[in-house]
């Protein structure tokens, strides 16, 4: 870590600010914690995945193209999500193919961009934030954070590092739990269906906690769980860090 | 004999079937596993597997971009062997030529071995048309032909099948006795088959691999009755897509190591044929061999330079035994021939993008086929790409409790995330309107709702709860945050 401070822009996703404000709080507290100075401009709204990923390039677009302004100055952008990291550094290449200069913006912007868990341990170097949750955890790895943007290790790091916690290990931990963006609502059948078979795996492990790094994810499986009354929590790996009991 | 016609539209409905089904869920889910836990052990023992894979995915580049002159070769190379080499362009040209060639045969029976392309073009149902009689070899898909389905999955065709299923089926089509044991199921399914070997004038075979330099067709199987297809009776037909060309016999070793492991978790199956040309003198095989190059819309998707990966495929089926959604909903439910990831790609290249408008969005993109994928094709890419061609070419239906559809809940969206002030008041109406649905009550501070109205919302609440937005987004917290 340099000894300067280094300046993170927020992007808090539209999910996070709507349904998990408490996740961005944690977010933003725990960079300060380790040393970052935390900025957040609220013009910004939503990365534009919902369009792209059903299919319409043209909304997607036009939503997108605002982010490569709003994140100019900063020396890093940090997001509590393997979706929309993904769709910034992933997908907003693809979208900007033909577009010679919004490409070399794209190109400056991913290069600064980190989701929030690779952020903690690549760049500011910190594994254990602090926390402390004497509780049997089990992590399921989003699908884009994991296959599209590689973070396997990270998010394990900053687990294990928290106190008296007990990281179970839950069967099919790499499989899809359904959510998929639109996939939640054009197949509602197979994507409940998806989350039925990683609930059970969850409860065959013992866990009394379920944490993933994205709001996509779980809302899919909070959902399912609060309608069929099962025993067990989601968490936000942002929301567990900052845990003390 | 099979059903015709692509239903990818009743996807939804099938699908709903197939997870209410609790057998054909456990079928699905314990025969996918055990091929997926199979593959990933097989691969585990090979060092330099990655370099394979990468050796490959080049190999088969080079063939697609010069795929003319590579298919040139491999007809000239038949030729020089004494084979015969027919060119159809579609699937009922293709049909056509293997009609007559059975006919100038004089054959009434054909017996085939597995052929995913045989499905693709309807063979049987034009050979029976024309009063000739398919007899299916292969164990899988003799199993489907006798249940007048088709196959379920690329590599194996009765995947959804189970022993019990198989043996009811042998009971009341082929009168045999009732048994569970796999070795006298297949005993029964080989006398069968005998005789029908014995008289059969034509064997009809696929190709897993078509080779260029010296004009061979390669088959693998592990039931050895695509030998018997392929040498018993006194013509041979080859069905092949045209994308099966690899260019030299050398490169087959590259091939023949991942497709094998992929598949089934072999590191080789059991059999492996090389046919070149007809019998010489005083060898055994066909008096005739003739190769059926098929292209059937394969040029188009040649042309397309984002999906011409797809005809990288080697059908080894390792993308459907990992892909979640094809193990919830099986093969049936994707409509037609191909099913799972790769189903999704290339159906629209055989039947049109409007047949198919639905398969690109049976996938939740979560990218675990192309993470096993042996030759590295970048299914979900591809799949996004082809969710795009369907927005932008093919008309929308209308879901039932759409109040507006969804190009124009899109667009208006879009006019929504571009003015940060629309987007709070939008989430601040939600907020307002949300007390008037159904609670499904709460746990702590988060609230949920039991039903959401308005297509697609209320897809959602089928079967979880929706939470209710935070009654202070983050961005309203934020000033207390940076204060
Ligand atoms: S797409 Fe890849 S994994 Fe799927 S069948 Fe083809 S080669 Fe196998």
């Amino acid at each position: 870590m340099t000894n300067k401070s280094p300046k993170v822009a927020l992007f808090i996703t539209c999910l996070g600010d709507q349904f998990y404000p408490q996740v961005g709080e944690s977010v933003v507290r725990i960079l300060r914690r380790v040393g970052a100075t935390v900025t957040f401009n609220p013009q910004q709204t939503c990365c534009g995945q919902p369009a792209f990923n059903t299919g319409y390039r043209d909304e997607a677009r036009q939503v997108a193209v605002r982010n490569l302004d709003l994140f100019e100055d900063a020396d890093y952008v940090v997001a509590p999500s393997g979706s929309c990291s993904t769709m910034f550094r992933v997908f907003y290449p693809e979208l900007f193919a033909e577009e010679p200069e919004l490409l070399q913006k794209v190109e400056r912007l991913r290069a600064r961009f980190y989701e929030f868990s690779e952020f903690l341990v690549k760049v500011m170097k910190t594994e254990d934030v602090g926390a402390s949750f004497p509780h049997r955890v089990a992590y399921h790895d989003s699908c884009h954070l994991l296959r599209e943007l590689g973070i396997e290790t990270e998010p394990r790091k900053l687990i294990k590092a928290v106190k008296g916690l007990e990281l179970v290990d839950l069967q099919d931990n790499q499989v899809c739990c359904g959510f998929g963006g639109t996939f939640s609502v054009k197949f509602p059948d197979v994507s409940v269906a998806m989350a039925r078979d990683k609930l059970r795996a969850a409860a065959d492990c013992g866990a009394e906690y379920l944490v993933a790094n994205d709001a996509g994810c779980l809302m899919h499986l909070a959902g399912y769980i609060h309608r069929e009354r099962l025993p067990i929590q989601t968490l936000h790996l942002a929301e567990l860090l900052e845990k003390h009991e | 004999m099979s059903e015709t016609g692509v239903h990818s539209s009743a996807i939804h409905e099938r699908a709903k079937e197939a997870i209410g089904d609790a057998h054909l869920q456990e079928a699905y889910r314990s025969s996918t596993l055990r091929l997926y836990s199979h593959r990933l052990s097989a691969i585990n023992q090979v060092p330099g597997f990655e370099p394979l894979r990468e050796r490959a995915r080049e190999l088969k580049r080079e063939v697609m971009d010069h795929l003319d002159y590579y298919l040139a070769q491999f007809a000239d190379s038949v030729e020089r062997e004494g084979g015969k080499v027919h060119w159809a362009r579609t699937a009922e040209e293709a049909c056509t030529i293997v009609k007559d060639i059975v006919k100038s045969a004089g054959a009434r029976e054909v017996v085939k071995s597995k052929s995913m392309v045989g499905e693709e073009i309807e063979l049987n149902h034009a050979l029976e048309a024309a009063g000739i009689d398919p007899v299916e070899t292969d164990l899988g898909e003799m199993i489907v032909q006798l249940s007048g389905e088709r196959p379920a999955h690329i590599v194996a065709p009765a995947i959804h099948k189970t022993r019990h299923d198989v043996s009811d089926l042998f009971v009341e089509k082929l009168h045999s006795k009732r048994t569970e044991d796999p070795g006298q199921l297949t005993a029964i399914a080989r006398k069968t088959l005998r005789e029908i070997f014995a008289r059969a004038g034509v064997g009809v075979s696929g190709a897993n691999f078509a080779v260029a330099e010296t004009g061979s067709i390669v088959t693998i199987e592990n039931e050895g009755n695509i030998r018997l297809c392929t040498t018993a009776p006194r013509v041979h037909v080859a069905l092949v897509g045209i994308e099966k060309i690899i260019p030299r016999l050398l490169d087959l070793g590259v091939f023949l190591r991942l497709l094998g492991r992929s598949a089934t978790g072999q590191k080789l199956t059991s059999y492996t044929s090389i046919l070149t040309g007809p019998r010489r003198p005083g060898e055994d095989g066909p008096d005739e061999m003739h190769i059926v190059l098929i292209d059937n819309g394969r040029t188009g998707t040649l042309a397309d330079e984002k999906m011409r990966e797809a005809l990288y495929c080697i059908r080894c089926g390792a993308c459907l035994n990992t892909c979640p959604v094809y193990r919830k909903i099986g093969g049936h439910a994707y409509g037609w021939v191909y099913s799972g990831p790769i189903g999704a790609l290339i159906t629209p290249q055989f039947v049109g993008l409007d047949q198919a408008r639905e398969l690109p969005f049976a996938s939740s993109l979560c990218g675990a086929c192309r993470e096993v994928c042996p030759v590295k094709i970048n299914i979900p890419d591809l799949l996004l790409h082809l969710r795009g061609n369907v927005q932008e070419r093919v008309p929308e239906t209308p879901q039932a409790g759409e109040v507006v559809s969804e190009r124009k809940g899109m667009r208006l969206w879009a006019w929504a995330m571009k003015r940060p002030w629309v987007y709070s008041l939008g989430g601040a109406a939600v907020r307002f309107g949300i007390r008037w649905l159904p609670s499904a009550g709460g746990h702590g501070a988060q609230k949920w709702i039991a039903r959401l109205p308005f297509y697609p919302f209320s897809n959602w609440t089928r079967g979880r709860d929706f939470p209710a937005p935070d009654s202070v987004p983050f961005r309203k917290r934020w000033k207390k945050l940076s204060s």
